[in-house]
C-alpha cells in the first residue's frame, strides 16, 4: 500500500512512517499543505493521513479542495480534537474516518484497512503464493477451491508472515503487533492464533514452523 | 434556564390609558366650547331682538301738550314671537315712577341715555331676559325721562340651547369615539414593533448569536445594539472557550502521540525482555493519561453543551449506526462482534453529539471489558420508553459498587488492569441528566454487563 502522511510534527511523523515501513507500506511524508498538493498532483496514493492544525492552513481546507477536485482517494484524518470539541466535523468535510491522538498503531491500521475495503470495491489487492490466494483487504483466502474469511488477527498474522518470508517472529513480538496494549493478553494467546491458522493452511504448501525457543516461521514446502 | 423578568406596569395599558384620559378630556372640552358659544350666539340673538323691539317702542313715545304717550306698535310685540310662545313682560317708567305694565319688572337705575342695558332676572318664578332703554324727552316747558323695560321668558331660547347641547354632546361622543380607537391602533402599532423584535430573538435557536439585522424604529436602535454587543460577547467567550479546550487537546494530545509512536516503533526492534516491558509500562501510562486528559475535555464540553442544550430531530438508530460502522474496525481487532438490533427507526429530540458521545463511551466499555471471540450488542428500541441499551460478556459490574460508578474518577475494582478515566459513565450519566433522562446499570444473567441509557 502506498500511503501520504501529511502532519507538521517531524517526531510524530517519523514514528509513524517507521512503524508503516515496518508493515511494508510505501510511506511519503508532506509536513505541510503546500508539499502535501505537490505530492497529490504527481503521485497515485491508496489512503491519506491527513493532521488538522497545520503550519500553512488547516487541513479541513486541504480535504474540501481534495473533494472540490473530485479525488477520490480515502482520507483519514488525524486529530488532538475529540468529536465533541471538534465544531466542523471532519467526517461532514468528506474525511472516510478520523483517529484522535495519539493513537495505538493497531488501531490505525485497523482504520486504513477498513477504510480502504470500503473503497477498492472490485480493485482488490491479491497475493498468490505457495498455492494460496490471499486477499487482506477483504480477509479472504483460498486455498484450494474453499475460502474462508479470517478473522481480524488471524488476517494481520499471516500478513506478517507473508510479507517477510523466512523471517523468524517471536512470540513477544508476535503479540506486540496483534493485541493493543490495553489487552489483557496470556502467553498462549498467539499460540491459539498459530494453531487456526495452521488449519487453514493445511492444504496448501505454506506451513507455520516453531522454532522451538525462537519464534515462528513460514516455510514454503516444496 | 427560564428566568422570571421583573415586571413592573404595562407598556400598552400606560399607553392606551394615557391616550383615551387626554382624548376625554379633550371632548369634555370641546362639548363645554360649543355649547357655551351657541348659548351665547342665541342670546345674543335673542338680546338684538328685544333691542329692536324696546326702541321701536321707545320711537312712538312722545310728550304732546306736556303730557307723555306711548303707543305700544303691534310689531314690537310681534317681532317678540317665538315657536315656544314665550310670555312677553313689559313696563313703562317715566322719571322712575311706575307708569304702565307689570310692576314686577324693575328699571334699570342710574341709566342715562344709554343703549339697551341687558340682565337675565326672575319675574314670578320664570327666567326672564329682560332690557330696558330711556330716552330724555323734551316738550316746550319740561323734560321728561322715559325708561321702558321689556322681558321675555327664555322657553325657545332652553329648547335651542339643549338641542345645541345635545349635538354638542354627540359630537364630543363621537371626537372621543375616534380619539380612542385612533389611540388603540396607535399603541398596538407601537408596541407591535417591540412584539416583532421579541419575536424574531425568541424564535432563534439557543446557539444563534448572531447579531439581529432587520430594521427597527430608531427609538429602539439603542437596544438593539446593546443587544447585538451582548451576543457579540457572548459569542466570542462562547468560542474563546470551545477553542481553548481544542487548543488544550492539542497541545497535550501531540507530543503523547509523538511519545507513543516511538515507543511503539522502538517495541519492535527492542529483544531484551526488560525493556520491552518498561517499553510496554510506557505506552500504557501514555494511554492512561492521554485518556484521562481526553475525558476531562470531553467533560467539560458536555457539561458547557449540557448547559446550552440544543436539541434537534435526530434518528437514533442512524445516529448509532454511524457510531458502529466507526469502532467496527476496533472491534475487529479483539475479534469482538458489533451488532446493532431493536427498531428500524427511532426518532427522538436531543443533542446528537451529546448522545453519540455517550453511546460511544457505552460501547469503548463493553469492548474494553468484553473477553475476545464474544458479541457485543446494541440495542435501540422506543418501547416502553426510549433507550440505548448496551450488552457484553465481560466480568459485568461488582454488585456493592454498581450505585457507585457513575461518580467521577471512581472505577471498578474488578477494573484495575484496564486502562481508563473513570470518567466514561459520568459522562454518559451526565448526557441521561441533561435530557431529563437516567442511566441504569445491571449484570446480565449468565455474565456481563448491561448499560441502559433512558431518554
Amino acid at each position: 500500500m502506498k500511503f501520504l502522511l501529511v502532519e507538521d510534527n517531524p517526531d510524530l511523523a517519523n514514528a509513524i512512517c517507521s512503524r508503516m515501513r515496518l508493515d511494508g507500506h510505501v510511506v511519503d511524508h508532506a509536513a505541510n499543505l503546500d508539499d502535501a498538493t505537490g505530492f497529490v498532483e504527481t503521485q497515485d496514493y491508496d489512503l491519506i493521513l491527513l493532521d488538522i492544525m497545520l503550519p500553512d492552513g488547516d487541513g479541513r481546507d486541504f480535504l474540501k479542495r481534495h473533494r472540490a477536485g473530485n479525488r477520490d482517494t480515502p482520507v483519514i484524518v488525524l486529530t488532538a480534537r475529540s468529536q465533541v470539541s471538534d465544531r466542523i466535523g471532519s467526517l461532514d468535510l468528506g474525511a472516510d474516518d478520523y483517529v484522535t491522538k495519539p493513537f495505538d498503531h493497531a488501531e490505525l491500521e485497523a482504520r486504513c484497512r477498513a477504510v480502504l475495503r470500503r473503497k477498492s470495491g472490485n480493485a482488490r489487492t491479491r497475493i498468490e503464493v505457495g498455492g494460496i490466494v490471499f486477499d487482506p483487504l477483504a480477509g479472504h483466502l483460498t486455498v484450494g477451491d474453499q475460502t474462508v474469511s479470517l478473522r481480524n488477527r488471524e488476517l494481520r498474522l499471516l500478513e506478517l508472515f507473508i510479507n517477510a518470508p523466512g523471517q523468524v517472529f517471536s512470540k513477544q513480538k508476535l503479540t506486540d503487533r496483534l493485541f493493543s496494549y490495553d489487552d489483557m493478553v496470556s502467553d498462549n494467546a498467539i499460540e491459539v492464533y498459530v494453531a487456526r491458522l495452521r488449519k487453514h493452511l493445511e492444504p496448501s504448501e505454506l506451513k507455520i514452523t516453531t522454532l522451538r525457543g525462537l519464534g515462528y516461521r513460514l516455510d514454503h514446502a516444496t | 434556564m427560564p428566568l422570571e423578568s421583573n415586571v413592573s406596569g404595562s407598556l400598552r395599558n400606560r399607553l392606551v390609558l394615557t391616550l383615551i384620559g387626554g382624548a376625554a378630556l379633550l371632548a369634555f372640552l370641546l362639548f363645554v366650547a360649543v355649547r357655551n358659544y351657541a348659548a351665547q350666539v342665541a342670546q345674543q340673538g335673542q338680546d338684538n331682538i328685544l333691542g329692536a323691539s324696546v326702541t321701536s317702542i321707545l320711537d312712538t313715545a312722545a310728550l304732546r301738550e306736556g303730557e307723555l304717550e306711548v303707543d305700544i306698535p303691534y310689531g314690537a310685540f310681534a317681532m317678540l314671537s317665538t315657536p315656544a310662545d314665550d310670555r312677553v313682560f313689559y313696563a313703562i317708567f317715566q322719571d322712575g315712577e311706575f307708569l304702565s305694565g307689570y310692576e314686577d319688572l324693575s328699571p334699570l337705575t342710574g341709566q342715562r341715555e344709554s343703549r339697551w342695558q341687558f340682565q337675565s332676572s326672575t319675574i314670578r318664578g320664570e327666567t326672564i331676559r329682560q332690557v330696558s332703554a330711556s330716552r330724555t324727552l323734551v316738550g316746550l316747558e319740561n323734560q321728561t325721562v322715559i325708561e321702558i323695560v321689556l322681558g321675555q321668558t327664555q322657553d325657545a331660547l332652553a329648547e335651542t340651547l339643549d338641542q345645541i347641547s345635545r349635538n354638542a354632546a354627540v359630537l364630543g361622543i363621537g371626537f372621543f369615539a375616534l380619539a380612542a380607537a385612533l389611540s388603540f391602533w396607535a399603541t398596538s402599532s407601537t408596541i407591535g414593533q417591540l412584539n416583532r423584535l421579541t419575536t424574531s430573538v425568541t424564535r432563534r435557536g439557543p446557539q444563534d448569536l448572531s447579531p439581529f439585522r432587520k430594521p427597527v424604529p430608531r427609538e429602539m436602535a439603542p437596544l438593539v445594539a446593546s443587544l447585538n454587543s451582548l451576543m457579540g460577547r457572548l459569542d466570542q467567550s462562547l468560542s474563546q472557550s470551545e477553542d481553548f479546550i481544542a487548543e488544550a487537546a492539542h497541545r497535550v494530545r501531540t507530543p503523547l502521540a509523538t511519545v507513543r509512536s516511538y515507543a511503539d516503533a522502538t517495541l519492535q526492534r527492542v529483544e531484551k525482555e526488560e525493556n520491552r516491558e518498561a517499553l510496554r509500562s510506557m505506552v500504557r501510562a501514555i494511554d492512561e493519561s492521554s485518556r484521562a486528559a481526553g475525558q476531562l475535555l470531553d467533560h467539560a464540553m458536555i457539561t458547557f453543551r449540557a448547559d446550552h442544550l440544543e436539541r434537534e430531530e435526530i434518528d437514533l438508530v442512524a445516529l448509532i449506526n454511524d457510531l458502529v460502522q466507526r469502532l467496527t474496525p476496533i472491534a475487529e481487532m479483539k475479534d469482538l462482534t458489533l451488532s446493532l438490533d431493536g427498531d428500524p427507526q427511532v426518532l427522538y429530540s436531543g443533542d446528537p453529539i451529546l448522545i453519540q458521545n455517550a453511546a460511544r463511551n457505552m460501547i469503548d466499555n463493553a469492548l474494553k471489558y468484553a473477553p475476545p471471540d464474544s458479541a457485543v450488542r446494541i440495542e435501540v428500541s422506543s418501547v416502553p420508553h426510549i433507550q440505548i441499551c448496551v450488552k457484553d460478556r465481560g466480568p459485568g459490574f461488582p454488585p456493592n459498587e454498581i450505585d457507585t460508578l457513575t461518580r467521577r474518577f471512581e472505577r471498578g475494582k474488578n477494573a484495575s488492569g484496564t486502562i481508563g478515566s473513570g470518567l466514561g459513565l459520568t459522562i454518559v450519566q451526565d448526557v441521561a441528566t441533561a435530557h431529563g433522562g437516567t442511566l441504569e446499570l445491571a449484570n446480565r444473567q449468565g455474565g456481563g454487563a448491561c448499560v441502559t441509557l433512558s431518554l
